[in-house]
């Protein structure tokens, strides 16, 4: 039972931050047809962005619950600007490629960002636990969990739920959802694609550094985290189906459940547990779960 | 006489869409069988089931009295029927004497050989000839994104040709091609036809080359056959005039017929 | 057909020369260029057909790791023995991850066969057998009971790169004008047209993942016996990434391409390396972005200009 109990916990934990990356990877693929490696660099930066911030703001002894603020404020900073630059100073260029080249051009700005990332944090790893201490811990049958990793699952629900009403019950959403959908017939109708384009990579950018952000006090900050976890963020897309925020959902969950019980029960199958899960997805819906299939006519 | 292909109760959906609801059609040795129909009335969707790239949601297709429901594309080429494509179906960046070569490469060996050349004088001259006999020799070196409209026709036609197919079904040989030369293609296609001794059954929109080649005329409507019989008979049907032609046509078919 | 065969072989003898009279740390650099060529090349048949594979590392690390493991385990250091043994395995995966594979394209196909290399990755990771994410080091090779020491200590490798790459190179030369080869085009042009003039596209798809898996089999092998070390880095996907990344450089529309691309990668590497160790991964970004925008068909694309007597 306390197993059970542990075991779901850690998965829905986990499941959450996955979601908030892989929520941003999903949407930027679904309206821009780009599968973006460099999302694990917006990762990234969110969490140095993150740790630096929190360490200057407490280090000048104000109120510690304003680094909750510091978080968001260096996801949203990082995440605007990095997406900006790249949208408008690089993608623009290379619309209307190949699926499989824009995978390689986005490659090369995760190689790019990677020593970016170096130049201006070094590479030692940085702490920001304050955050993390701060909210104590809770007792439940018997097993002690963070409630920062509680409230990351509640900061996650919101976001989704946020994601949702904005697509669903908005019109700038549904104009957005008339992209995802046909693209070409949505530019004969007359919305402006590019200015959606740019909206949705800024979005899609601060996401990834909103998972950076609010992961950064969990864990030691330092090179590679980006990664390690686009790769992730990867499988999640994919089992939920490419262009899908719902799919990314039933995906983290899937990803995160899997995961913990491997942790759980057999550590030596962490990473191979969330490929396998993603193979047998792909075996039998080769387009993901929620994927909307289309036949090619003839 | 015994049939070359027939279909019974034929029927495809997508979804809620109904592509073809019930299609009976047959086709005797040595027949020219025009097919009309509006947009989506379902003859791209009929080729596509005989051919087996579409499985029908019920139905039978027999082909010389035997099932060929299930088989797939290869299947059903290498049984003896072959299609051409609405939109021509070529490797678009690839010259024309390529896409011919790749042809004969598949056309030749059951499992593709790793190491031998493929460009061979004597595969060369071989397209060659194909080339030659569609009249299209002098577009050989060029990439088929630069070619005219009733080439890439000619050439997805060609390629459907060379297993000498009994039955060759042709989805709108002369769409997009310039109308004065509609009828230049479909001579040279009727001759490779006749060398061959093919069956063929061709979807076509235009009435005066309806008139022309066929001698028998099938009228789509709704994912149904609709009528089927002699072209002037299919043509003075009112239920055709009225859901397929339009009333307003005013060709004489008799004159035409005879003038072929 | 004999003028390319001759051609090649020339090259691979003029290279063994070379060989001889190369410094230490040359003779390294180009044998691990080698291997990653002879991977890049597998590559290189399945780019042709419009397949990217992101995880040619699953078989890069696992050729290495056969040579490593059946070298411990049988106690044998014959070189010639170990690739092939590397070949074998390699080809007996893709054999049924093909299976599965060959159902995928674009960015499925690239993805999926990412995900086949990093479960070796998260297995070898946790795999203490073989030194968990340390690897382990690898015994020098022996061809024909006799292992080099001192100054030519690298040559045996060096000498058994060249010689896959001169039997991979000719091999390659050869398919891409075969009717298999033309067929990789078909398929990357028009699947619909492929079938319906009888030819299975899974079918060939498959085979070249098997031809891919063996190629990038051996390079690993040669990799283990040439470094020495072998880790599990080499079924993470970066590496998977580099092979990519390589094939580009030096571009798909000749068999020169993959090994003028390893080559260019390695010094531009080391040299990037060398010179700024903070921004070298900065220096191939870039590199790939103006690669990507001004030389789509590689490298190797200059090479032909010239010799074709078109202007640059
Ligand atoms: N792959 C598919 N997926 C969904 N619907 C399809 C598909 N193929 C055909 N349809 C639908 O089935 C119906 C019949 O289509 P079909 O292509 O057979 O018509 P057609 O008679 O060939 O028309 P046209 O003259 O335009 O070529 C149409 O409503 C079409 O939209
Ligand atoms: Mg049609």
């Amino acid at each position: 039972m306390k197993l059970v109990i542990a075991m779901l916990m850690d998965g829905v934990i986990y499941a959450s931050w996955l979601f908030v990356i892989a929520a941003g990877l999903t949407l930027i693929y679904g309206v821009m047809r780009i599968l973006n490696m460099a999302h694990g660099s917006f990762y990234a930066i969110g969490a140095y962005g993150g740790a630096s911030l929190v360490g200057f703001y407490l280090a000048g002894g104000y109120p510690p619950w304003g680094a909750y603020f510091m978080l968001l404020g260096a996801a949203l900073i990082g995440g605007t600007v990095v997406g900006l630059l790249i949208e408008r100073g690089l993608l623009r260029m290379m619309y209307g490629r190949d699926e499989v080249v824009m995978i390689l051009v986005t490659y090369a700005i995760l190689l790019i960002l990677e020593d970016v990332i170096k130049l201006i944090w070094g590479v030692d790893a940085y702490f920001a636990y304050q955050p993390y201490t701060l909210l104590g811990r809770t007792k439940l049958a018997g097993l002690s969990f963070a409630n920062y990793d509680i409230l990351l699952i509640f900061v996650s629900a919101l976001i989704c739920f946020v994601l949702w009403w904005g697509l669903n019950r908005t019109r700038k959403g549904k104009l957005l959802q008339a992209v995802i959908h046909d693209r070409d017939t949505a530019a004969f109708l007359g919305i402006n694609v590019t200015r959606m384009f740019t909206v949705t990579f800024v979005i899609g950018a601060v996401l990834g550094a909103l998972a950076g952000a609010l992961t950064a006090p969990g864990i030691s900050v330092m090179p590679g985290i980006g990664v390690e976890v686009i790769i992730l963020a990867f499988a999640v897309v994919v089992i939920g189906g490419l262009g899908s925020v719902g799919g990314a959902l039933l995906g983290a969950l899937i990803v995160g459940l899997a995961r913990s019980a491997a942790v759980h029960l057999y550590p030596d199958a962490e990473l191979f547990v969330i490929y396998g899960v993603m193979g047998l997805v792909l075996a039998f819906r080769p387009q993901g779960l929620f994927a909307i299939a289309t036949a090619r006519k003839i | 006489m015994n049939a070359l292909l027939e279909t019974r109760s034929l029927a495809r959906n997508f979804g809620a869409v109904t592509a073809a609801a019930d299609i009976d059609v047959t086709i005797n040795a040595g027949e020219i069988v025009g097919v009309i129909g509006s947009n989506g009335a379902g003859k791209t969707t009929f080729i596509n089931m005989v051919t087996g790239y579409l499985a029908p949601s019920s139905g039978e297709i027999l082909f010389k009295g035997k099932s060929i429901v299930g088989k797939n594309p290869r299947q059903v080429m290498r049984a003896g029927i072959c299609r051409s494509f609405q939109v021509a179906q070529l490797f678009p960046e690839l010259t024309v004497l390529d896409n011919v070569l790749i042809a004969y490469g598949i056309m030749k060996h059951k499992i593709l050989p790793l190491m031998s050349p493929l460009a061979t004088k004597a595969n060369i001259q071989q397209a060659e000839q194909l080339l030659e006999e569609y009249g299209i020799t002098s577009y050989m070196a060029e990439t088929v994104v630069t070619l005219p409209q009733g080439v890439r026709k000619l050439l997805d036609i060609a390629l459907a040709m060379l297993r000498k197919p009994e039955i060759l079904l042709l989805d709108e040989p002369t769409s997009g091609v310039a109308i004065d030369d509609k009828f230049e293609l479909m001579d040279t296609v009727m001759r490779a036809v006749r060398k061959s001794g093919a069956a063929v059954l061709f979807v076509e929109h235009d009435m005066e080359v309806i008139a022309r080649y066929s001698t028998r005329l099938i009228a789509f409507y709704d994912g149904r056959v609709l009528a089927d019989g002699a072209v002037s008979e299919v043509m003075g049907d009112e239920k055709v005039k009225e859901l397929v032609t339009g009333h307003h046509l005013d060709i004489d078919y008799e004159r035409e017929v005879e003038h072929a | 057909m004999k003028y390319a065969t001759t051609m090649i072989v020339g090259a691979g003898i003029a290279l063994l020369a070379a060989g001889l009279f190369m410094p230490g740390w040359l003779t390294f650099l180009l044998t691990l260029a080698f291997a990653k060529g002879l991977v890049v090349m597998g590559l290189l048949l399945l780019m042709r057909a419009g397949l990217v594979s992101f995880g040619q590392g699953l078989y890069y690390c696992l050729g290495a790791y056969c040579v490593g493991i059946a070298g411990d385990y049988f106690e044998t250091q014959n070189a010639l023995l170990l690739l092939l043994l590397a070949i074998v395995v390699c080809v007996a995966l893709a054999a049924v991850i093909g299976l599965l594979l060959c159902r995928y394209r674009d960015i499925f196909f690239a993805m999926f066969s990412m995900a086949f290399s990093m479960i070796l990755y998260g297995v070898l990771v946790k795999s203490s057998a073989f030194g968990s994410s340390d690897g382990f080091n690898v015994k020098p090779p022996l061809l024909f009971g006799w292992t080099p020491t001192g100054e030519s200590g690298p040559f045996l490798a060096y000498g058994l790169a060249v010689v896959a790459l001169v039997g991979v190179g000719i091999f390659v030369w050869r398919y891409l004008r075969s009717p298999m080869g033309y067929a990789g085009e078909a398929v990357r042009e028009n699947e619909i047209r492929v079938e319906y003039l009888g030819a299975s596209v899974r079918r060939i798809i498959y085979t070249k993942y098997l031809l891919a898996a063996a190629m990038a089999g051996l390079g690993g092998g040669i990799t283990a016996l040439a470094a020495g070390h072998i880790d599990p880095e080499m079924a993470y996907w970066t590496t998977s990434g580099e092979f990519v990344f390589i094939a580009l450089m030096g571009g798909v529309g000749h068999a020169a391409g993959p090994v003028i691309g390893a080559v260019l990668f390695e010094l531009l590497r080391t040299y990037a390396f060398q010179i700024s160790p903070y921004t070298w991964q900065m220096i191939l970004g870039i590199a790939l972005l103006v690669i990507i925008l001004y030389l789509p068909k590689g490298v190797w694309s200059l090479v032909e200009r010239v010799t074709k007597g078109k202007p640059l």
